[in-house]
Formats: structure tokens, C-alpha cells, sequence
């Protein structure tokens, strides 16, 4: 199944050699990573995503906080989350079929950020299969697609932040690894965008039983 | 400047900073971690720190190969608790360390490796003896760092330190480019702690999880306690047997808990595992509860994990949190120091009432050592053959238990933590996870360095001393008293014994010429005696205790001896493989 870890770790050369190497040796293959700045000052925010047996999150999770430039570690596959992927797509166009894929951008509420003589570029955000709908529908009928570009998952959980919500080293109970598969398939109906004020704000997803 | 330094550490925290070289910088900050002795051998990148090195008061053993200094560095921790230091240069120098680390990785020994690296401005260009030793080294290191600015030389050093000890311990490299030893900058050892960010937060125990532990403590009726190197590394020794005393709990250890419980205590059962004894393994696949103390349900432990005490709940006590669940599911997981977590329960567990002759439960145990119990070897009549039991039974008995020994890897290392009994923590040290061949001359040679006053004996095989025989060298050069037992039977044994029983009695290229083990020796200026008959061992043993310097005895055992019992590889913990008729006088089993 796949897994959705949120690491923060130090804004350092050679973090991310050490993250990713953590996978290779637990030989787990690496679906999306994705890096940037936190609202912590030389701590950046690493969103995994990783396709692993069921019972392996606590062992990445555990082995992930290991590292020593890595702060703290979140599971959030169990939790209510957004879930956000940003893709740049560049279609063939030409004046004849530019039309008909502008349209087809709108129905997915995506943006034109570029036109040129033969093509032209989409940005799309939302959850991964809404980006996939789109690349689905692209490659449907006469449109032909030149590159893709997507960022991978960015996860953030709903409700309370992480560093408070993150119980840091607490052994998750066997079946409460597996309470929920990933975030998106649970709220199909969040295409994203518009939509996350009224998703709802509150802290639904989160163990009644947790601490905080 | 050696005054500079020197009034740097009388003045402590109210110091002013110092200007000192990068170079000088390795040196002061090693002092005030409390280094007093580094191994090392010098090179290109590294020569600016050794230059420095005259002006502080450390002792520096020059080894023959960087492999053995990192083992001698490894052996310096398990004999003494402290961190051991190993410094190497750029290149060929770090690469050597590879072997050494991993060793000490995999056993969780709290080691600081110090290695040159060419100048900054040359990194990646493939410069002479530049090799990326912070990559190569990635997975076998706890951490390791590449300092490129003198003022960052202190601040690594201090953090490698804390991290090399803390928690779970480890290797951890620090890669200093020869621009940086040379640089000037500011030292202020107070200062130049650990950052907070980096130290983890404490470990929480749940206390529900304790008082789950309790009850299924309290519950058992076929209870046993499984020891491990954990012991040592929290110092529970005292907790461990409080637990053990107080519910007559029986204790298995692992090779790396010998030492942990007093192996004459009456409630001590002895090694489990692949070359356990048999009633060892009985006892765990007969037991209700397992307490796991420290220890991390190696696959030399366990066997097949799908048969492994399928009739016990099990309490893993453990400080690594990546070690619960990893190969055995356990009921309950209290992660944290084991001291600490054993003091937590200890209040809550009272003191039951026995039969004088204990429960139920240890009569059963007693009756499985009935049947395969050992016999003393010592009481055997003597068959004009010399058995490696011997060998080892009488140090056993020469050093009255009270030595440091440590052992290379194979046959030999079963048969040592078979028939030397370890009644004090950091007695054996051996290379359990690993299991590098080579080991034991280095490590020893650490382990003296590190307790001077302790009588300290390698155990070691005709192939693995043959690796890292050129420390005896060190050994000379450095003045140390060291008793070598080299185990002679002219194989690689253990691997000989695995095609004996697993490839039809294929011997491929396991046997193994030697030379003349006293001759090499005494090329060295060694003294040595070999013995070919069991009369002649105490006599050897004797001479070499009371030589007054390094004395190296080579035994020349039956060729085609095996360790008994024995798990093949994937089989079940109860399934042993016990030894066959002929050679029944050694047998643990009989």
C-alpha cells in the first residue's frame, strides 16, 4: 500500500542522500518526494510517499527518526489530510485545436500559463487523480502531450499542526496502522482547490484517544 | 601553544575563545571530551592534525592498518563503556575504515572516527587520495560529517561525541579537509556544544504499556528472560537480576549478553540461539512470556521466525524503536533505556514465595539439563586428543572467569561462549553482528589500551588471525601485555563444518595453510609455545599469564571438530543438530 510520511529535517547538504538511502536499504521504492522550505527557518519539509507493505509504516517511521538531521517524523496515511500535486503539462496545440483543450482545462479548473505557435502549457493542482482525469482526457482524441512535469504529493494534515499533533516515538497499535488507506480515495469527492474551506476545518481523523 | 590550550581548559566555561589551528582544534576538543588515548595511523591529508599533536597530552598508538585501528578503537569502547577513537587519512586510509565501522555499526559500539580530507577547493575533482568517505560511509556509520571550515571542527567533534553515545550508540565519522586543519579560528570547547535541534526529544514509556507488561509478568507461569548487549549498554545489570531474583525468572542471553548475567547464578541458563544449548532453546520455545532485555531478535537467535516460542507472549524492552516489530510481534514494547524501563517495573512486581527447590517451572528446566546437560570436560579422560573446549575450559579455569577475552569469529567464538563462563559485563567482546574475521588481535589490543589492569586473552582461529596478524607489531611497539590463544585446525572451521553438514563434505577452499605461529612471533620478539596435548595446556596458559609480556600460544586441535549443538540456517529453535557419537567427549549435549 502506499505510505505518506511528512519529515521535517535540517536544511543541510547531503539530507536528502540520507533519506533516500534509508529507503533503498529497506529496499522500498520511493513514489513521490517532495522538498521545500517549513515555516521553521533552516528546516525544510519532506513529504514521502512510498509504496511499502501494510506493517511497514512504524519501521520508516522509527527508522526515519533515527537520522540524525531528521527532527520529526509524521505518518499521516491514518489522518484527515489535503493532499496537493502540481503538474505543467505541454500539449501540442495548434489554432484549430487550441479550443478544445482550453476547454477541457476549464472543466478542470487548470490554467493556461503559456502559449506558443505549436503548443501551449497547463498548470493543474489538486489530488493526483484529479491530475491524472486531466492527463487521461488530454491523451484522449487527437491532443498529443509533449511533457509532463508534476511535483508529487504535498500532505498537510487538517486541523491541528504537525508539531503539536506528533506524538513523536509512540508505538502505533498493529491495527491502527492500517485504520485507513491514503487520504484521497477515502475523500473522492475533494477535487481539490475551492473546495478545502468547505471540507471543513476541524479535526476529524484524529485519535480520540491521542494526547493532545 | 601547548599552554594556550592548556589554560583554554583550566579557565573552562569562563573562557574566552583561543586562537587555535583546525588542527589544534581536533586535538583540544578531543582532550575535553575526555580522550586520552587515539589509535592512528598518518598520512597526506591528515598530517597537519598529527604535526599538532606534540603539544597535547594524548597518547597515540600507531597501528599497522587502519581496519585494525578501527577495531582497536571498537575493543577500547566494549572493554571500558568510553568512546573509542580512531584517526585515519584521506583516500586509502578512510576506505580501510569501512570494515571496522560497519563492525561496530551493526553492534551498536560507540566509536569517533577522525579522517583527513584533501583541501576544499579540490572536493569531486578526483584529487590524489580524495575518495567521498561521508558516502561511502552513509549506511554504516550512526552519522558522519564533512567539516570544511575550522570553526566547524569543534562543534563536529562534540556532536559526534553525543551522538556516537547517546541512545542507541554507534560509529560516527568526522571528515576534516586538510584547508580547514590548517585554517586559525576561534575555539571555545564550552561553547562548541551540541546544538538543542539535534538532540532528540527523551523517549516517553506509555504507562499503560507498563502496567501491560506487569500483567502479563505476573501472569506467566513459564516465563524467561532474554538478555541481551542492551545490558551492558544501560548498565542493568543490578535491575536485571533484581527482576530475575525476584520472580525466579530464568535467563537466556545472547553472544553479545554474555557477561550481562553472572553465568554462575542459578537462574542463568546460558546462550540461546543457533549454537545454543539445547535446553536454552527448549526453555524459549516452551515458555509463556518472553521479556526481551536489549536485545533485537537476531536471525542467529531466533530461527525460523514462523516457529519461534509460539506459546509466549513477549515484552520487548528496547531503546530503538526501529527494532519492535522488525522480526518478532511482540505484545507489549516499552522503548526506552533499559535500566530505566526495568526500574519502572521493578516497584510494581513484589517478591513471590518459592519452594526451596524453585517453581515448577525451573524443575521443568532442571529436568531438560537432565538430559543433556554438560558434563564437565575437565572430569573426561584424557583420549590424546585436544579438543578447542579444552583449550578454552582450562583459560577458564586458569583465569578463574576473571579475564577480558575476546574472540575473533567462527568456530572458536562458540566454543569460547560455550565453556568460558562470563560472571562480569565486558568480558567478551566479540564481533556478534558482523562477524568479522580479524577481529580479536586489534580488539584486543583496544580492550588493553583501554583497561591496562585487566588480564586480557585473544581467542582466535588459524584463518582469522592470519587478517590482522601484523598488529603484534603494535603490540611490541607499544609495550602491551597481551595473551594470544590461536585455535589451530588447519580449516576455516566453521565454514568447514557448514559444508560438512549443509554441501555433502565439500571442503571447497576451506582448508588453510598457516605458518608457524611461534615463529611468527618470535619474529615480532613475541615469545610463544604450541601444544599439541591437553596435559600441555595449563602448563602453556600458566606461562603465558605469568610471562609478564605478550606470550602467544598456538593449540593444535582435532582437525574436524563441530560446534554443538547446532540450528541449521532456517530451521526451528527446538530442531538441533547435536553431535554425533565419536566425538561425544566434548559434547555440550551428550
Amino acid at each position: 500500500m502506499l505510505h505518506t510520511f511528512v519529515a521535517l529535517v535540517e536544511d543541510k547538504p547531503g539530507v536528502l542522500t540520507r533519506v533516500a538511502s534509508l529507503f533503498r536499504r529497506l529496499n522500498i521504492n520511493i513514489t513521490s518526494l517532495t522538498v521545500g522550505h517549513s515555516e521553521r527557518a533552516d528546516v525544510s519539509r519532506m513529504t514521502i510517499v512510498a509504496e511499502a507493505p501494510a506493517g511497514a509504516a512504524h519501521r520508516v517511521r522509527a527508522s526515519l527518526y533515527k537520522l540524525d538531521n531528521v527532527l520529526e517524523v509524521d505518518d499521516v496515511g491514518q489522518f484527515s489530510c489535503v493532499v496537493r500535486e502540481l503538474a505543467l503539462i505541454k500539449v501540442a496545440a495548434t489554432t484549430k485545436t487550441r479550443s478544445s483543450i482550453f476547454e477541457l482545462a476549464e472543466v478542470f479548473r487548470a490554467r493556461i500559463v503559456d502559449l506558443a505557435p505549436e503548443s501551449l502549457m497547463i498548470e493543474i493542482t489538486g489530488v493526483s487523480s484529479k491530475v491524472e482525469g486531466l492527463i487521461q482526457v488530454l491523451n484522449e482524441g487527437e491532443n498529443k502531450i509533449l511533457e509532463i512535469s508534476r511535483t508529487g504529493r504535498m500532505v498537510m494534515r487538517r486541523g491541528e499542526h504537525t508539531s503539536r499533533v506528533l506524538d513523536a516515538m509512540r508505538i502505533a497499535e498493529p491495527d491502527e496502522e492500517q485504520a485507513l488507506p491514503l487520504t484521497e480515495e477515502v475523500r473522492g469527492e475533494d477535487s481539490g482547490g475551492d473546495l478545502d474551506l468547505e471540507m471543513g476545518i476541524g479535526v476529524r481523523g484524529i485519535d480520540p484517544n491521542h494526547p493532545l | 601553544m601547548i599552554i594556550d590550550a592548556t589554560n583554554q581548559r583550566q579557565a573552562g566555561h569562563a573562557s574566552h575563545p583561543t586562537r587555535l589551528t583546525g588542527a589544534e582544534i581536533v586535538w583540544a576538543t578531543l582532550e575535553g571530551e575526555g580522550v586520552r588515548e587515539v589509535f592512528g595511523y598518518p598520512g597526506g591529508a591528515i598530517l597537519p592534525v598529527y604535526d599538532a599533536l606534540r603539544k597535547f597530552p594524548i597518547r597515540h598508538i600507531l597501528v599497522r592498518h587502519e581496519q585494525g585501528g578501527t577495531h582497536m578503537a571498537d575493543g577500547y569502547a566494549r572493554a571500558s563503556g568510553r568512546v573509542g577513537v580512531m584517526m585515519a587519512t584521506s583516500g586509502p586510509g578512510a576506505t580501510n575504515l569501512v570494515t571496522g565501522l560497519a563492525t561496530a555499526m551493526l553492534d551498536s559500539i560507540p566509536v569517533v572516527c577522525i579522517t583527513g580530507q584533501v583541501s576544499s577547493k579540490f572536493l569531486g575533482t578526483d584529487a590524489f587520495q580524495e575518495v567521498d568517505i561521508t558516502g561511502i560511509t552513509l549506511p554504516i556509520t550512526k552519522h558522519n560529517y564533512l567539516v570544511t571550515r575550522a570553526e566547524e571542527i569543534a562543534p563536529a567533534i562534540r556532536e559526534a561525541f553525543l551522538i556516537a553515545r547517546s541512545g542507541r550508540p554507534g560509529p560516527v565519522l568526522v571528515d576534516i579537509t586538510k584547508d580547514a586543519q590548517q585554517a586559525v579560528a576561534d575555539f571555545d570547547f564550552e561553547a562548541a556544544v551540541a546544538s538543542q535541534q539535534r538532540a532528540h526529544p527523551m523517549l516517553r514509556i506509555e504507562s499503560d504499556a507498563i502496567t501491560n507488561a506487569v500483567e502479563l509478568i505476573l501472569a506467566a507461569k513459564r516465563p524467561v528472560i532474554l538478555a541481551g548487549h542492551g545490558v551492558m549498554e544501560s548498565r542493568a545489570m543490578n535491575q536485571l537480576r533484581t527482576l530475575a531474583e525476584r520472580l525466579q525468572i530464568p535467563v537466556a542471553t545472547t553472544l553479545l549478553g554474555l557477561g550481562g548475567f553472572p553465568a554462575s547464578h542459578e537462574l542463568a541458563l546460558g546462550m540461546m540461539g543457533m549454537h545454543g544449548e539445547s535446553w536454552v532453546n527448549e526453555s524459549i520455545q516452551q515458555a509463556d512470556l518472553l521479556i526481551a532485555c536489549g536485545m533485537r531478535f537476531d536471525d542467529r537467535v531466533t530461527g525460523s521466525l514462523g516457529t519461534y516460542a509460539q506459546k509466549a507472549k513477549k515484552i520487548h524492552i528496547e531503546i530503538d524503536p526501529a527494532e519492535i516489530n522488525k522480526n518478532v510481534a511482540v505484545d507489549v514494547a516499552l522503548i526506552g533505556d533499559l535500566r530505566e524501563v526495568l526500574e519502572q517495573l521493578l516497584p510494581r512486581l513484589a517478591p513471590r514465595q518459592f519452594k526451596k527447590d524453585g517453581s515448577e517451572w525451573l524443575r521443568a528446566i532442571r529436568a531438560l539439563k537432565g538430559t543433556a546437560s554438560v558434563r564437565d570436560i575437565q572430569n573426561l579422560p584424557d583420549n590424546g586428543h585436544l579438543y578447542a573446549a579444552h583449550v578454552i575450559n582450562d583459560i577458564w579455569h586458569a583465569t578463574g572467569g576473571k579475564a577480558v577475552i575476546v574472540t575473533d569469529v567462527g568456530q572458536h567464538q562458540m566454543w569460547e561462549a560455550q565453556y568460558y563462563k562470563h560472571d562480569e559485563p565486558r568480558s567478551l567482546i566479540t564481533s556478534g553482528g558482523l562477524g568479522t574475521m580479524g577481529f580479536a588481535l586489534p580488539a584486543a589490543i583496544g580492550a588493553k589500551v583501554a583497561c591496562p589492569d585487566k588480564e586480557v586473552w585473544v581467542i582466535a582461529g588459524d584463518g582469522g588471525f592470519q587478517m590482522t596478524s601484523p598488529e603484534l607489531a603494535t603490540i611490541v611497539q607499544e609495550g602491551l601485555h597481551i595473551n594470544i590463544a590461536i585455535i589451530n585446525n588447519g580449516f576455516l572451521g566453521m565454514v568447514r563444518q557448514w559444508q560438512q553438514l549443509i554441501y555433502d563434505g565439500n571442503y571447497s577452499c576451506s582448508p588453510i595453510f598457516s605458518p608457524d605461529f611461534v615463529k611468527l612471533a618470535g619474529a615480532f620478539g613475541i615469545d610463544g609455545a604450541t601444544v599439541t596435548k591437553r596435559s600441555q595446556v595449563l602448563p602453556a596458559v600458566g606461562r603465558a599469564r605469568h610471562s609478564g609480556r605478550t606470550f602467544l600460544i598456538e593449540f593444535q586441535v582435532e582437525k574436524e571438530d563441530g560446534v554443538y549443538p547446532m540450528i541449521a540456517p532456517g530451521a526451528a529453535l527446538h530442531e538441533m543438530i547435536r553431535r554425533p557419537d565419536p566425538l561425544i567427549e566434548t559434547a555440550s549435549d551428550a
